[in-house]
This record gives C-alpha cells, structure tokens and sequence, in this order.
C-alpha cells in the first residue's frame, strides 16, 4: 500500500497546541457539535456493545444465556466456560502463539531495524541501497494472501509443513517493508552532527547503530514491535494453510476449530474469545500511549 | 517489481559502485533482503510461474500453458468474486469514510474526550478477525442471538444466510473494525492544519459548514488519500474475516478473490487456477495503490501546508 509521504506529524508538542487562545478558538471553529459528537459517542456503544456482551456471556451459563436478555449481566456467574477452555488445549494454542510471535516479531523487527539504518545511512552513496528501499516500498502493497500458493511450495520443500518455523518465517517476510518504512523516516530524524561527531570519535558503523541510532529511535522500536507482533498473533491464513495438526494450533486458529468443536456452546465460545485477547488488551494497557501515537505518526508520512 | 532486486549473489559485487561511505552499512541490509526475497519476491515471481502449470497440491508440478488462463477466464467464478470484491471494497469506503470524517472533527475539537475516546476506539483492533467474526456469528444467530434474546422482529433475521444480508453485515463489521483507526488517522489530519486558517476563514465570515467544505476537507486531502489506501487495498486482504463469519457463502455472495483463490487451491486442489487468481489480485493491488497515488496528484511529498 503506497502510504503517502507526507509533512511529519510534530511528535512532540504540537504548536498548535501551544497557544492557548488559538487552539480554543480553533475547537470553536470545528465543532460541529451535535452531528460529530453524537455519531462520535453513538458509535463509541456500537463498538463496545459487543464486547460488554462478549464479556458477561462469557460468565453465563448454558441454560442462563438461552433464557436471559442478552444486556443483563449474568445471575448467577460462573467459570466453567473458562475452564472448559483451558481443559480443551487452549493452553498448547497460547504457547504456540507465544512462540510463534516472539519468534517472527523480534527477529523481524532487529533486521528491519537494521536494513533501515543502512538506507538511511548509505542511500545517497548506493544506488543498491535505494534499489531494496524501493523494493520493501513496492513490498508493501503486496498482500499476503496473494503469495501463500508459493509459500505452500516453498515450506513443504523445505520440510518445514506442519511445523512452527513454517508459520514464523514468512510471518518475518512480510513485516520487513513497514517496519523498514516506519523506522527509517524515524532514523532519518535523527540530527545529522550526532552521526557525525560519532564519526569522529572513531565509531563503526555497527557501534553506531546500537549505540546512537537504537536509544534515539527507541519509541518507534516499540511501536513497530507492539503493531507486528498484534499481526502475528492475530495472523489466520499462514497457520490455516501451513499447518495441520492440532499440536501446532495458534490462537486464532484454535478460537475457529472451538467454534466448529463448540459452536452451539456460545458462552465457552465466547469465553475462548476473551482468553485469547486478555494478553493482548494488556500488553495495549501497559504500551498504550507509545502505540496510539507511534501509530498515528507513522501512518501519517 | 523484479528489476529491482539484483539477485544476491550478485550483490556483494555490484553493491557499492561508488565505495567510500555506504561500503561499511551496505552489508546490513542484507537479512532484511534475504528473508524478502525468500518470502516475497520469490513467491510473486513464483505464483505467476505457477498459473502456467498444472499442481494438485501435493503430486508433481506440470507445464500447462495457459490452460489454467482459459479454463479461470470462461469459469463465471471469477467475474462474480471481482465483483464482489469490488462491492465490499466500495461499500466498506462509502460507509467508512463519511463516518471517519466526522468521527475525527469531532475528536480533534475536543481534547477532553480524544484520550479517553481513542483508548476504547482502539479495542476493536486488538482483536483477531476470528475473533470478531464468531463473536459477531454468535451475535447474529437467528435462533440464540440478539434478535432471539431481545425480541425484537426486525432483529431476528437469517443475516449470515441471505446473499444480500450478509454483504451488509460484511461491510458492518468491517467498520465496526476500523472506522475508529480511519478516525484517529483524521483526527491526526485535522490537527496539522494551521490555526490561521480557520481564523481567516472566521474573519471571512464562513460558517462552519463552509469552513469544513472550504478549509478542512480540502486541506485534508492527504490523509483521505492515505486513509482510503489504507482501506480500499487492506480490503482485498479481508480473507480470515470472511472466512470464518460467512466462509464465502451464502451460496457464493461473499466469495471474495482472495476466498475464490482458497477455494480453488486448497479445497479443490486446483493450483494452476488459483495461481491465475492470485496474480489478479496482486494487480487489483497493486493497480489501485499506484491509483490512488495518482490521484494524489503527482509527488505528496509536496508540503500541504504550503501559504500557511
């Protein structure tokens, strides 16, 4: 997807902001209050309407979610849902995940980090190094459902069907050219007299890169990771098409064999949904703010 | 897509015509490149090489021309899923981008609410489009769901089960997805347009309505650019959604290019078809980004702050 370059978004104290009177009179100028604000906070319920209901059916039981209005908190709540999940291999589904993210993500982000750095660094003197900045940029827009006949092709002839790697392998492909084009506009930014005066206290280049260029581009570092690693885990087709048995089940390919498995059991359904975006609402508790405005940065060049 | 990428074993020489500087980085770039090439360059190449055989999945792979071209362009399948594709992807914009809009004018004016709007805004896309797709299956249940629950006639529909229907729940839940990022991304839009501005536009007596059609929606015109790539190329990638919620049907009136491509592939062990499936949908990608760039008129990096 060709992401438009644009102006970069003041990362740091907007100066629009700064001045007090202008931002109010600004706000006065935009409101449109009742028809944004309304489908504004409308649609706030239509999105968390669902989850409110995803998260107390999950407590029902059977009988109690046949009868009950579906709003009404349960009365008397349980958790067998939950451990009828946990008893049904969702804890090998959740280990899979886990290493299948770990596995894809860190790896991904590391190279990533480092193709960035030589395009920022060595693009003006390497006709090769705009070249592969031109070939993750074009990498971009193609999706992944598009290449997985192949990538079936390829992993069986490296004996890898059925297996974790086979999932982690082109998980890491495909997360190269966004992380790539995200950390770069942050590594350009970096001032270039901090580079040189690393230059001149004899640096490598590799020295320069863990030392100057990693604690400057730190914030974008997390918010690539968090944002690849939510894909991974959250990644459908490449285990569906990759892998077969059930010991090598991730998380959403488990929450959809349970569906099949249970699919009249709604609450235990609905209680698998919840286990398998616990970690991730809590990972977005404790990184929220560097994700929302990583993301809102990085999507805005 | 292909001239751009020696291959690598030429790399090491061709590298670094001008010496100096670049030699000592140059070498970095190679595992990101390796692991691309491996997994992405040389599946696309190999996916058009593959619309040329004949493969069942597992036995041996045969040339077979454009066997695999003819019987894909005189089967109906595939007009009716680029159709389909199409009505998802314009039905999902048209429904989205209004709605975006909005919602991100009025987050960017109210500062009180924006942080605790974006926090909750944001949970949807944590969530697994398998996730959301039984969550919404079970919601949509003729017999235990909403409807059934609530009482309520108009409620209780076959929605997964009629054509039509389950196109409209499709593009809903696709919203239900991601209006809130397409918002967020506006309202970090409108945030970057200058304050004077909106003043000039005051002291020349706009109201807000023309403000809007005048100052913000023009001056936004990147970040609808970006936000409708977002969505319209990100459509063509609705494949795990489908396929749990409607696996394609009812009938085949969800059956998008991607679901189309799975289904001749891996259920009907049809590689050679599918392959010429496949290499559609790269070109509907690749083609509409290229678009949408277009109509971005010429290069974006053009400051849009310009005269501010």
């Amino acid at each position: 997807m060709a992401i438009s370059t644009r102006p970069a978004l003041p990362r740091s104290g907007e100066p629009a902001e700064v001045d007090q009177r202008g931002t109010r009179r600004r706000s006065a100028l935009l409101r449109w209050n009742w028809i944004g604000g309304s489908f504004g906070w409308l649609w706030l319920v239509v999105v968390m309407l669902p989850i409110y209901w995803i998260v107390i059916t999950s407590f029902k039981t059977r009988a109690n979610y046949y009868v009950q209005n579906p709003f009404v908190p349960p009365t008397e709540p349980t958790l067998d849902n939950y451990r009828q999940v946990i008893e049904a291999d969702f804890t090998r589904y959740f280990g899979n995940s886990l290493v299948v993210t770990a596995g894809a993500t860190l790896p991904a982000v590391l190279i990533s980090f480092m193709a960035a750095y030589a395009i920022v660094r060595g693009s003006a003197g390497s006709r090769f190094l705009r070249s592969v900045n031109g070939l993750f940029l074009m990498g971009l827009a193609i999706p992944l459902q598009a290449v997985i006949i192949p990538i079936y092709l390829i992993i069986i002839r490296l004996q890898m069907y059925d297996t974790l790697m086979a999932i982690i392998l082109p998980s890491i492909a495909f997360a190269i050219p966004l992380s790539v084009l995200v950390l770069a506009n942050f590594i350009r930014d970096v001032p270039k007299e901090l580079f040189e005066s690393m230059r001149l206290d004899g640096a490598t280049e590799w020295g320069t890169l863990w030392r100057l260029a990693f604690p400057l581009t730190r914030p974008a570092l997390v918010t690539v990771t968090i944002y690849q690693g939510l894909g991974v885990w959250n990644g459908f087709i490449l285990p569906l098409i990759l892998t077969q048995s059930p010991e090598q089940r991730t998380l959403p390919l488990g929450l959809w064999s349970f569906q099949g498995q249970y699919g009249v059991n709604v609450p235990a359904v609905l209680a698998s949904v919840v286990l398998t975006t616990l970690p991730i609402l809590i990972c977005y508790a404790v990184g929220r703010r560097q994700l929302l405005s990583g993301l809102t940065a990085g999507f805005g060049r | 897509m292909t001239v751009l990428a020696p291959p690598p074993d030429r790399v090491a020489r061709s590298s670094n015509p001008t010496g100096g500087r670049s030699k000592p980085v140059v070498w970095m770039v190679l595992p990101a490149l390796v692991m691309f090439t491996a997994f992405g360059v040389v599946p696309l190449l190999g996916v058009l090489g593959l619309s040329f055989t004949q493969w069942d999945g597992i036995g041996e792979i045969k040339p077979a021309g454009l066997d695999s071209w003819t019987a894909v362009f005189t089967e109906p399948g595939l007009l009716h899923s680029l159709w389909v594709t199409f009505l998802v992807m314009a039905l999902s914009w048209v429904f989205q981008t209004p709605m975006s809009l909005l919602i991100g004018v009025f987050l960017a004016a109210h500062k009180r609410y924006r942080g605790f709007l974006a926090v909750l805004y944001f949970i949807p896309l944590l969530l697994s489009s398998a996730a959301i797709a039984i969550t919404f299956s079970a919601l949509l249940n003729p017999n235990f769901g909403l409807g059934a629950g609530l009482g309520i006639e108009w409620l209780n529909q076959d929605w997964l089960g009629q054509g039509n229907l389950a196109l409209g729940v499709l593009v809903f839940v696709v919203s239900w997805q991601f209006i809130p990022f397409h918002s967020l991304i506006y309202q970090g839009g409108i945030r970057q347009i200058p304050t004077s501005m909106f003043e000039a536009a005051e002291i020349d007596g706009a109201g807000k309505v023309r403000t809007f059609f005048s100052i913000t929606l023009p001056q936004l015109k990147y970040t609808i650019i970006t936000s409708s790539t977002l969505m319209v190329v990100g459509s063509l990638t609705f494949f795990d959604l489908i396929f749990v919620l409607t696996g394609g049907g009812p009938g085949d009136s969800t059956r998008v290019l991607a679901l189309e491509m799975y289904q001749t592939g891996f259920k009907a062990n049809l590689m050679g078809p599918a392959s010429v499936i496949a290499v559609i949908l790269v070109l509907v990608g690749l083609g509409l980004a290229l678009l949408l760039r277009r109509l971005g008129g010429g290069s974006s990096t053009d400051s849009q702050l310009e005269g501010a």
